[in-house]
């Protein structure tokens, strides 16, 4: 019989701790897929953010080091830049890549770094207990925005895919969303692609996930996933936004 | 290079060389007065030596790419300048968490705030109780000389190793500037196998470089043995007497003030009066136990700095507060040897006669 599902060999065996209906995990093996797929595992590291992703290395089974809060980029850099032949990826919430670590995220986009950038867009701060992100969307309540996010107050949800297509130094970009199986499959290909720029030697990947956090939405598994294709998607919109074939 | 040649350079391009020459391949830095030189020297001669100069966008992105570059075991440094090292804090203190060397000039101004750029010691706090938050310690090198800037620095990155910790070098805007002959020589370091180094999990497990810890005991485990490495690093205590065998009155200072109180001293010492000079070269560890014992035949000691007073309470810690007077000059004026000599003799009328 043919094997159509196991653990990626870049996946370590043990249970995540996210909560049920994250998906962080799908995100994950996602990564690890990729990982093995490209045959990277021997020289990639890895380099974790501090929210609820920060126990990535107890889920890869590859070198990782831990980046201060919003400063992966930063870190990826200096990695990249003693590894040049080695993978390098970051996975980073939206606290820390779209509020504490614009300058980073935004710098070593701009400088074409190869580096791959996994961006988890929940519309919160997990990690912390629920408080608004720069994503988070007008009118959503959060610990931080009890009677909805207010514009005149707290400005816009911030459109980070968008904002790195923009850069001239960036290679691929893309938002992608693992709410539907099509959506997956997407994502996976998108995850692909990013993951080439960086082994082709193209430059920078960026792929933005949407990503349900039912814990801090106050919703079951269920709804926090329809809640991305109904709500999150409509202001979010998947697809490529960038695609270069020549180096950049 | 020419190991016989002396050159005449600044203190910051001696620090750009001596890390060059001991194996540094990575220089991240943000440009600030009075420390340009240093990523200006290293734009042009890092890559010549087959490494990589970065200019970042942030002394927070700084350190951090330092961060990175030294977890794959590559020599790394970053320089900059009192504000700048504010912002550089949480880095250090992740480096330390993490065990990851690295070398980090401070190549002080004044503050507080901007504050100035004139030559200032205020720093000497941030830089000897760790600076960011936590219980760590980073080793502080405090070099007096251009040729110490060059020797401090290839050292700084052999004990950086040797402890896996970040050293810190704290110099200032007097010492960054003055031209003085260099003899350069050649790095005799043995390198260190850095067998938790990121290389990607090639025929082995995968490495981890992190701070969290939050299991049941993790974390005092984990402080107490950073705590018994900072304990090792008295080993490496460095210091300079001069005069201080027959001395009544010892003075002591470090870096810049220490190099302009060298001619007070000996200004004092022709007028009969029986003084010492003290010097520490490492800020941290502290030399206290030789302060200690210099102490049971010295009577009286005087600290003198740039600042309002900061290394006196390591001096004081040492000697014991009542046999200890301070001299401070906040940031705005350097201090002649003049100036200085008639504060010591001031002070050794007063209290040996
Ligand atoms: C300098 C600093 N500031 C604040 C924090 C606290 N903190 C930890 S995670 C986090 C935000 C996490 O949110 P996000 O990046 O969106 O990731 P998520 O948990 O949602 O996956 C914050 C503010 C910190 N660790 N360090
Ligand atoms: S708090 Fe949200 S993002 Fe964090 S693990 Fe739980 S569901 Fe996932």
């Amino acid at each position: 019989m043919k094997q159509v599902f196991k653990r990626p060999k870049s996946l370590a065996d043990v249970p995540f701790h996210f909560c049920p209906g994250c998906h962080h995990g799908i995100i994950h093996r996602l990564v690890a897929e990729c990982i093995d797929r490209f045959g990277l595992r021997e020289r990639t590291i890895g380099v974790a953010s501090v929210g609820c992703s920060v126990f990535l290395y107890d889920y890869f089974a590859v070198d990782v080091l831990e980046a201060p809060h919003g400063r992966a980029a930063a870190v990826a850099t200096g990695v990249k830049r003693a590894r040049p032949d080695d993978f390098i990826f970051t996975y980073q919430g939206d606290g820390d890549l779209a509020a504490i670590g614009t300058a980073e995220i935004i710098h070593a986009a701009n400088r074409g770094e190869r580096i791959t950038v996994v961006f988890v867009n929940n519309a919160v701060f997990g990690m912390t207990g629920g408080q608004m992100a720069p994503t988070t969307l007008l009118g959503q309540q959060t610990t931080t925005t009890p009677f909805g996010r207010d514009e005149s107050l707290s400005g816009y949800p911030i459109r980070m895919a968008e904002i790195m297509a923009q850069l001239t130094g960036t290679c691929y970009v893309a938002r992608c969303a693992v709410d539907t199986p099509k959506n997956l499959m997407r994502a996976k290909k998108s995850l692909q692609k990013a993951f080439e720029a960086q082994v082709e030697n193209r430059g920078f990947g960026f792929v933005e996930f949407l990503s349900a956090c039912p814990t801090n939405w106050k919703m079951t598994p269920q709804q926090a996933t329809a809640h991305v294709t109904e709500v999150m998607v409509p202001y979010y919109p998947l697809g490529v936004f960038k695609e270069d074939e020549n180096p950049n | 290079m020419a190991r016989s040649n002396t050159l005449l350079v600044k203190g910051n391009e001696a620090i750009a060389m001596g890390a060059i020459e001991a194996g540094c391949r990575y220089y991240f830095g943000y440009p600030i007065t009075p420390q340009n030189d240093i990523p200006e020297y290293m734009s042009r001669h890092l890559p010549e030596a087959g490494g990589t100069f970065l200019q970042a966008e942030s002394e927070i992105a700084s350190i951090n790419m330092l961060l990175g570059a030294a977890a794959t075991g590559a020599r790394a440094m970053t320089s900059s300048s009192s504000p700048g090292i504010s912002l550089k804090q949480e880095g250090i203190s992740y480096l330390c968490g993490s065990q990851i060397p690295g070398v980090i000039v401070n190549m002080s101004r004044s503050g507080p705030g901007l504050g100035g750029i004139s030559p200032s010691q205020g720093d000497y706090f941030q830089a000897t109780r760790g600076g960011g938050h936590g219980d760590y310690r980073t080793i502080v090198l405090a070099p007096h000389s251009v040729q110490e800037c060059y020797d401090l620095t290839m050292r700084a990155f052999d004990l950086a190793d040797r402890y896996r910790n970040p050293v810190v070098i704290l110099g200032d805007a007097l010492l960054g500037q003055m031209k003085e002959p260099l003899k350069p020589r050649k790095h005799r370091g043995k390198a260190v196998d850095k067998d938790w180094a990121l290389t990607g999990a090639g025929g082995r497990e995968p490495r981890l470089l992190k701070s969290l810890y939050l299991s049941e005991g993790e974390l005092t485990k984990h402080n107490w043995m950073l705590h018994r490495k900072y304990r090792r690093m008295r080993r490496e205590i460095r210091y300079e007497t001069v005069g201080v065998e027959d001395a009544k009155l010892v003075v002591v200072a470090f870096g810049s003030v220490a190099r302009i109180l060298k001619n007070a001293v000996s200004m004092a010492r022709e007028q009969g009066m029986a003084v010492g000079l003290f010097r520490p070269v490492t800020l941290y560890p502290f030399p206290q136990a030789v302060l200690r014992r210099l102490a049971e035949r010295v009577n009286r000691f005087m600290a003198l700095e740039l600042s309002t007073g900061q290394m006196v309470e390591d001096l004081q810690l040492s000697v014991g507060p009542d046999v200890v007077d301070f001299y401070g000059r906040p940031p705005g004026s350097i201090p002649s040897p003049d100036e200085l000599y008639r504060e010591i003799r001031k002070n050794y009328r007063k209290r040996i006669g």
